[in-house]
C-alpha cells in the first residue's frame, strides 16, 4: 500500500461515522424544525416562541448559565492557585477536587436532593443550630430562588472539576522563570497573577469557557432531579416536547435554538479571548 | 508565608475537600438508609441506621438491574467504538501529513460547539426505521459520537509521544507495518488508550438526554432514573444516584494518572 494513500484509509472509518452521526443529524434536526403539519415553513417556531413557558425557559437557563460559568472559573482559579503552592499531599487533594468529574448531571441532581429536601441535611443542620422549628421546602415552585440556589449548588459542586482539570493542565505550561523574574522585580502575589498567570492562561481559560458554557446550555437532568418541572429549562423543554407531547417539529426547533446559542457563545469566546501566536506560553 | 496566612491556606484546602466528599458520604447514607432513613427528622451525620439490605432493596426493583446491564453494555460498546474508529485517525494524525488534514481536525474540533446529545432526536426516526431505537447498541452510537472526538485527538498526542525511529527499526527487521505497530507500538500506547477507553466509558454511562430519548423499555440507568424520578420514593432516588456515581469514579481513580496529560492536549 502506498503512503500516500494509508492516511486517508486511517481517518475514513472515523469521517464515516462523524459525518452519519454528527453532520446529517445536525442537518436533519434544522429540517425537522421546519417541517410543520403544513409543511415547510416556521410553524414549529411560532408554536415555541408562543408556548407559556418560554420566555420563562429562556430566562432561567440564561440565568443558569451567567452564573454558574464564572462562579466555576473563578473558583477552580482559586483551587489551580491553592495547587501551585502545594507540597505534600497535591495528588490527593488534587484527586479529591475531581472526584465531581465522574458524576453525572443525572447523579449530582439527585446528591443535592438528598442535602436540601424538606427533611435533609441543611434543614437538620439549620435545626440544630435554631434557625428554623421544623423541616421546610426549598425546592419548588413556591421557592423559585432557592430552587434556583439549589439547582446552581449543584453545578458548581459538579462541573468545577472540568474546568480546574483544563486550567491546571495550562498551569503547568506557565514557566517559572516568569514569575520568579516578576518577583525579582517587587511584585506582589496579586499582580504576578494578573499580569504573567492570567495572560498566558488565556488558551486555557479559552477552551474551559467553551466546553463549559455549551455543556451548562444543555444542562436539564441536574435541574429535573432537584425541582422536578418546577424550574422549565431549554434541554427539558426539548425533551418534554419529543417525549410526552411526541412532537418531534417543536422539539427540534428547541433543539436548533440551543445550537444556536452554543454556537454564538463559541463564537464570542474565540473572538474576545483571541490568543496570538507571540502570546502562547 | 505567615503563620496566619498558612492557617487560611490550609483552611481553604480542607473546606473545598470537604464541599466535594461531604455531599457524597450523605448520599451514601441517603441509598444505605431506607425509607426510614429517608424521613428522619432531624437527621444526624452519623451512619446510625443503615444496612446493606435497604440499597439492595433498590437493585432488586424490577428494571433496576436491567437498566444497569444496559447502562454497561451501551458504554462498553461506546469505548470499543470510539477507540476503534478514534485510535487509527489518531494515529493518522500523529505520522502523517496530508492535505485534509486541517479538514478533518476542523470536524473534530468543530463537535464541540454543538450539544451533540440534541443529535439524538432527528436519530429516533431512523433508528426506529432500522431497529435501532431502544436497544444499547442504538444508544452506543450517539455516545461514540460524543466520545470519538475526544479519542482522535488523545490518542493522536499518545502516538505523537512514541518516537516514529523505534517502529521504523522494527521494519527494518522484517516487520510489516501491521507487525511493527502491534508489537512496538501498542505496547508503549496500551496505558495512555486504557485511558481514553474509560474516558469514553463515563461519557457513556453518564449521559442523560439522548439514552432518555432514544429508549423506553431497554432504559439505561440514566434514562431509567430520569422516568422513574417523579414517582419514586426518596431513598430509591437516593440509592439510584449512589449505584450512578460509583463505578465511574471508580475508574476514574483507576487513570488519575493520565487525567491532566489526556485535558492539556485534548484542548491545545
Amino acid at each position: 500500500m502506498s503512503g500516500q494513500r494509508l492516511p486517508y484509509l486511517l481517518i475514513a472509518p472515523a469521517v464515516i461515522f462523524l459525518a452519519t452521526f454528527f453532520l446529517l443529524p445536525l442537518v436533519q434536526t434544522i429540517a425537522l424544525s421546519f417541517t410543520g403539519s403544513s409543511g415547510f415553513g416556521g410553524e414549529n417556531y411560532a408554536r415555541m416562541l408562543s408556548d407559556l413557558n418560554f420566555v420563562i425557559t429562556i430566562r432561567n437557563t440564561f440565568l443558569l448559565v451567567v452564573t454558574v460559568v464564572p462562579v466555576q472559573v473563578a473558583l477552580a482559579l482559586i483551587m489551580g492557585t491553592m495547587l501551585q503552592k502545594m507540597g505534600r499531599g497535591r495528588g490527593l487533594v488534587l484527586w479529591i477536587w475531581t472526584i465531581p468529574l465522574g458524576v453525572s448531571d443525572l447523579a449530582a441532581g439527585l446528591v443535592w436532593l438528598a442535602v436540601l429536601q424538606d427533611s435533609g441535611y441543611l434543614n437538620s443542620a439549620l435545626y440544630a443550630l435554631g434557625l428554623i422549628d421544623g423541616p421546610r421546602s426549598w425546592l419548588n415552585a413556591e421557592a423559585p430562588v432557592t430552587l434556583f440556589v439549589g439547582v446552581v449548588a449543584a453545578e458548581v459542586w459538579r462541573a468545577t472539576a472540568i474546568v480546574l482539570v483544563i486550567l491546571v493542565a495550562g498551569l503547568q505550561l506557565v514557566p517559572k522563570e516568569y514569575g520568579e523574574a516578576a518577583e525579582v522585580f517587587g511584585a506582589s502575589a496579586w499582580v504576578k497573577f494578573r499580569k504573567i498567570t492570567l495572560p498566558l492562561l488565556k488558551p486555557s481559560l479559552q477552551s474551559a469557557l467553551i466546553l463549559r458554557t455549551v455543556l451548562a446550555f444543555e444542562v436539564f437532568a441536574v435541574v429535573y432531579a432537584i425541582g422536578g418541572r418546577d424550574m422549565p429549562i431549554l434541554v427539558g423543554e426539548a425533551y418534554t416536547w419529543q417525549h410526552d407531547n411526541q412532537n418531534y417539529g417543536v422539539a427540534a426547533a428547541y433543539a436548533v435554538l440551543i445550537m444556536a446559542i452554543s454556537l454564538a457563545a463559541t463564537l464570542v469566546y474565540l473572538k474576545a479571548l483571541r490568543v496570538r501566536p507571540e502570546q502562547q506560553p | 508565608m505567615s503563620a496566619l496566612r498558612r492557617t487560611a491556606y490550609i483552611t481553604g484546602v480542607v473546606m473545598l475537600c470537604a464541599w466535594v466528599l461531604v455531599p457524597i458520604y450523605l448520599v451514601a447514607l441517603g441509598a444505605f438508609g431506607g425509607r426510614l432513613g429517608a424521613f428522619k427528622w432531624p437527621k444526624t451525620i452519623l451512619p446510625t441506621e443503615v444496612s446493606i439490605a435497604a440499597f439492595m432493596a433498590f437493585v432488586r426493583i424490577e428494571g433496576v438491574w436491567n437498566a444497569a446491564l444496559n447502562s454497561l453494555i451501551a458504554a462498553g460498546l461506546t469505548m470499543l467504538f470510539s477507540l476503534a474508529l478514534g485510535a487509527p485517525a489518531g494515529y493518522a494524525l500523529a505520522r502523517y501529513t496530508f492535505r485534509g488534514q486541517d479538514a478533518f481536525r476542523l470536524l473534530v474540533l468543530l463537535t464541540r460547539a454543538f450539544p451533540l446529545a440534541m443529535l439524538a432526536l432527528p436519530l429516533t426516526v431512523l433508528f426506529i426505521r432500522v431497529g435501532l431505537y431502544d436497544t444499547p447498541l442504538g444508544v452506543s452510537l450517539v455516545h461514540t459520537a460524543l466520545a470519538l472526538p475526544f479519542a482522535a485527538l488523545v490518542t493522536a498526542s499518545l502516538f505523537a509521544g512514541i518516537p516514529r525511529e523505534l517502529e521504523e527499526a522494527a521494519w527494518v527487521f522484517g516487520c510489516t507495518r501491521v507487525e511493527a505497530f502491534r508489537k512496538v507500538v501498542v505496547p508503549l500506547a496500551l496505558p495512555g488508550l486504557t485511558a481514553a477507553a474509560i474516558f469514553a466509558f463515563v461519557i457513556s454511562w453518564n449521559e442523560v438526554f439522548a439514552a432518555s430519548v432514544l429508549t423506553v423499555r431497554e432504559r439505561t440507568l440514566t434514562a431509567y432514573l430520569l422516568t422513574v424520578l417523579s414517582e419514586s420514593p426518596l431513598h430509591f432516588r437516593l440509592a439510584g444516584g449512589f449505584l450512578l456515581i460509583v463505578p465511574s469514579v471508580a475508574f476514574l481513580f483507576a487513570v488519575r494518572k493520565y487525567l491532566f496529560a489526556m485535558w492539556g492536549i485534548a484542548n491545545r
